[in-house]
């Protein structure tokens, strides 16, 4: 994408003479240096620079950011560290970019309650450090989570490898202060586990900085488990892995994560960390059980067994922290691992019933070799999340276009199953068009509505997570002919 | 019996709108005495019934709004599952929908979380008829504005619920009540401290001097901490009859002509006296008192949380924690999103929603 493209538009004057007066030296830029490492999230194939980005420290400069934008219809979007990987935190060549990077303080651990009161720029991990002494822990545990804040995990309602037992970031997340775009503080939740009216606070999770500005998360923490148990077991095909995988939930067992990768994302990894996986599966499973002693054992020796009547050519058990952290680095590699196969990876985020993991993976490799593209699948089995990443070169023409394509039918399947578009990556300004197959005219409007009811004139991340009913109109117009459904040979819910 | 009754309801909204018609959600009426005093006319739910589908591996069920509880609870207890979070049953049992639209948990909430965290989408009609489907059938599931959450404990204020897809999961090998003898002080220390140790709980309360912990899990994790833990274990049935009773409001505490009240505090918050039940390990309380709703509500405001008038009482009044000035009003316009002529239970969460016409 050429610099002419990206080039924002300008900052009115009065608007920057009364930034500057707010803000912390060094708190706003505008000079295209500085704007360039803001001009993209976590899916860099889009870019834009902002027209400046503000760097407040406190609540208070951050209400007043959005009053004078308010006051001068400049769109707001929140950014906590850009690892996003839908295009959520994408600057808007006419709007203001709100960095949240520096409330980074962790303003209380209450231990009585087992709560920790946070500001939104605290990484997902350092919340699980700072109590750990405590043996307490923050469950949602996303592959970004050295480097994610809490800000933008509540904004993606962010998920991770353990959110099969301990859920998703609304699950454990209690309170919420907010700013809306006309700088009102709103206390949603708090120290208590419900609160009166609508649960504004649900809401919030996955709002994707539409709503309002997070400036404060009370979230819950867990005491750690006693006992922590990983298996790995390896397959001749990724039918007989999703069977077993939904075997081991039929048993009674909900296990903290349960992962699966194929044939292409193991002899990657292998290559990439060296863990000793076994590259000649064509899947592979891991499974990590937690809980008591007693409760850990009876459970291992169940899904082993489980694993050993599937016909799994290879099961290897972790007992202790080393092994275990060593079965996991093959799969926390994974994407980095397929990196390295590739010029290019696009990285997609469907879920599905169960069930219908070995049609939907059957359907994903035939369509694979029609469009000459290579997927390697990497996934959380145990909900359904599926993370194809379809291999391709931006560079050969057509081929972004072509990967696009192939992407939008994997989603469009996802839906005809009974599935979503976005387990927990987000909307964002990737899936807009994906949105359409899933949602109909009436529940965007909604959508629409709600936006609304916090935002009148539209400023807050505007263009993201819902489509404008006249694109999906438009979408709709390429995609369904003679008012045909895709898939029709498939039962729908 | 299953029945689809979807477009019967819609014309009935649709009639309703071109009337102006003020319509009272009722699925099996078993939670009449909850919430503000509502006038409409009737929209009956109970006719569309039934469990749409029910795959046990794939721990969802997804039915109709009037299916009775009892029904779908025997459903998933036939596969050895539960819903999680424990409702309460009142009355006949009450329905699905109804179950969903008060939003109530009970005594397991604290561990296994509430109604709304086990909703994963939900199909409703809205104030002007429109069928809208939110959500999913899937854990994961980010698309869209969380809806069908912000509808479930919205007292059916802004949509008539048609089905839901919920969360379940396994019910446990072995549940274990112990009983110790304690104040409330000591109760209270304790189940703080037994939360923050990793152990299978269940459940956590205290009335009259004594401390119920409830444990589930597999037979050697329950027994394993059993002997931890010490106290005396309860007999089963009547363990199972406190339980129940608790998250009825049946046991005998809760036969009293005076006013029910529900305080939801932060689980650690400090002893008070009063008639009460400590359940939620500490975040849920209940008392029976005739003190003025702004006393009570100053106490729970006091300790970081908020009281709801939840039987008994002036039923005219506020029943639910006012709100503060700038979340009524968005709660006003989120009203008007889904139910722009306030058709729908019309002040039965708050006198002022719908909002000022």
């Amino acid at each position: 994408m050429s610099d002419s493209l990206t080039l924002p538009d300008c900052l009115p004057a009065a608007l920057k003479n009364s930034l500057l007066a707010l803000l912390p030296k060094q708190g706003l830029l505008t000079e295209i240096e500085e704007l360039r490492p803001y001009e993209c999230d976590g899916l860099s194939v889009y870019r834009q620079l902002p027209m400046a980005v503000c760097l407040p420290e406190t609540v208070a400069q951050v209400q007043q950011i959005l009053r004078l934008c308010y006051r001068y219809a400049i769109p707001v979007v929140a950014r906590g560290a850009g690892t996003g990987l839908s295009g959520g935190a994408l600057p808007l060549a006419n709007g203001i970019l709100l960095s949240l990077a520096r409330f980074t303080r962790i303003l209380e651990i209450d231990k009585e309650n087992r709560l920790a009161r946070v500001e939104p720029g605290v990484r997902n991990l350092a919340i699980s450090e700072a109590v750990a002494d405590l043996g307490l822990f923050y469950a949602p545990d996303p592959s970004s989570q050295i480097a994610c804040t809490i800000g933008g995990n509540v904004a993606e309602n962010s998920g991770g490898v353990h959110c099969l037992k301990y859920g998703l970031t609304l699950h454990n997340v209690q309170g919420l202060k907010v700013l809306t775009i006309t700088g009102e503080l709103l206390e949603l939740g708090g120290d208590v586990l419900d609160s009166p009216g609508y649960d504004l606070l649900a809401l919030m999770c996955g709002s994707e900085g539409l709503l309002a500005v997070i400036v404060e998360v009370t979230v819950r923490l867990l005491p750690k488990p006693k006992e922590v148990s990983v298996l790995m077991a390896a397959f001749e095909s990724t039918e007989k892995a999703a069977a077993v995988v939904t075997d081991i939930i039929a048993n009674g067992i909900l296990p903290a994560g349960l992962e699966m990768m194929d044939q292409l994302a193991i002899q990657a990894a292998e290559d990439f960390v060296h863990v000793g996986y076994p590259t000649s599966a064509a899947a592979l499973l891991l499974c990590e059980l937690d809980g008591s002693i007693a409760e850990v054992a009876s459970e291992l020796e169940c899904v082993e067994k489980l694993f050993f009547e599937a016909g799994a050519t290879d099961i290897v058990i972790a007992r202790d922290d080393r092994m275990r952290q060593r079965l996991w680095a093959g799969r926390k590699a994974a994407f980095p691992a397929v990196g390295r196969l590739s010029a290019d990876y696009y990285c997609m985020d469907g879920t599905i019933p169960r069930h219908r993991l070995s049609t939907v993976l059957k359907q994903i490799k035939v369509w694979s070799e029609e469009y000459g593209l290579r997927v390697a699948n990497v996934f959380h089995a145990g909900d359904g999340n599926l993370h194809p990443l379809i291999l391709y070169d931006a560079n050969q023409p057509g081929e972004l276009a072509k990967t696009e394509a192939f992407g939008q039918k994997i989603l469009e399947l996802c839906v005809a199953v009974g599935g979503t578009v976005t387990g927990e990556h987000g909307v964002g300004i990737e899936k807009l068009d994906a949105m359409c197959s899933q949602f109909g005219a009436d529940e965007l409007a909604v959508y629409h509505g709600i936006k609304k009811a916090f935002d009148e004139q539209g400023l807050l991340n505007p263009g993201k997570a819902i489509p404008t009913l006249q694109r999906c109109a438009e979408f709709g117009a390429m995609h369904v002919h003679d008012g045909e459904l895709s898939f029709p040979e498939l039962e729908r819910f | 019996m299953d029945a689809d009754i979807s477009i019967h309801l819609q014309e009935q909204i649709i009639l309703a709108q071109a009337r102006s018609t003020a319509l009272a959600i009722v699925g099996s009426a078993s939670k009449d005495f909850l919430g503000r005093r509502s006038r409409g006319q009737v929209l009956s739910v109970a006719g569309h019934c039934g469990i749409v589908s029910y795959d046990p591996t794939e721990l969802v069920i997804t039915a109709r709004a009037g299916t009775p509880l009892r029904e779908l609870q025997a459903a998933l207890a036939e596969k050895g599952q539960m819903l999680p979070f424990d409702p309460p049953c009142y009355a006949a049992g009450g329905t699905f929908g109804g179950m969903i639209a008060a939003g109530l948990s009970g005594p397991r909430r604290p561990f296994a979380g509430s109604l709304r965290d086990a909703v994963l989408g939900l199909r409703c009609l809205d104030g002007q008829g429109r069928l809208l489907s939110f959500g999913g059938q899937v854990v994961k599931n980010v698309a869209g504005f969380d809806l069908s959450r912000l509808l479930s404990g919205s007292m059916g204020t802004l949509a008539v619920i048609l089905e839901a897809s919920l969360r379940v999961v396994p019910c446990a090998a072995t549940e274990i009540t112990l009983l110790q003898s304690c104040d409330q002080a000591a109760a209270l220390t304790k189940m703080q401290r037994l939360a923050c140790a990793a152990l299978p709980l269940s459940a956590m309360a205290w009335q009259q001097g004594q401390l119920m912990v409830r444990l589930s899990g597999n037979q050697e994790a329950v027994s394993t901490v059993r002997e931890e833990i010490g106290a005396v274990l309860m007999a089963d049935d009547a363990a199972k009859a406190f339980w129940s009773g608790l998250r009825d409001q049946r046991l005998p505490f809760f036969s009293s002509s005076q006013p029910l009240w529900r305080l939801s505090l932060p689980a650690a918050a400090a002893p008070f006296d009063g008639d009460l039940i400590i359940d939620w390990g500490g975040a849920q309380r209940w008392l029976k008192s005739a003190a003025t709703a702004a006393d009570i509500r100053q106490l729970s405001r006091n300790m970081g949380g908020s009281a709801d008038c939840f039987r008994g009482g002036d039923r005219d009044g506020e029943v639910y924690q006012p709100l503060a000035p700038a979340l009524m009003a968005l709660q006003q316009r989120i009203k008007q999103v889904f139910d722009p002529q306030g058709l729908f239970n019309r002040g039965r969460l708050y006198a002022a929603l719908p909002g000022p016409c």
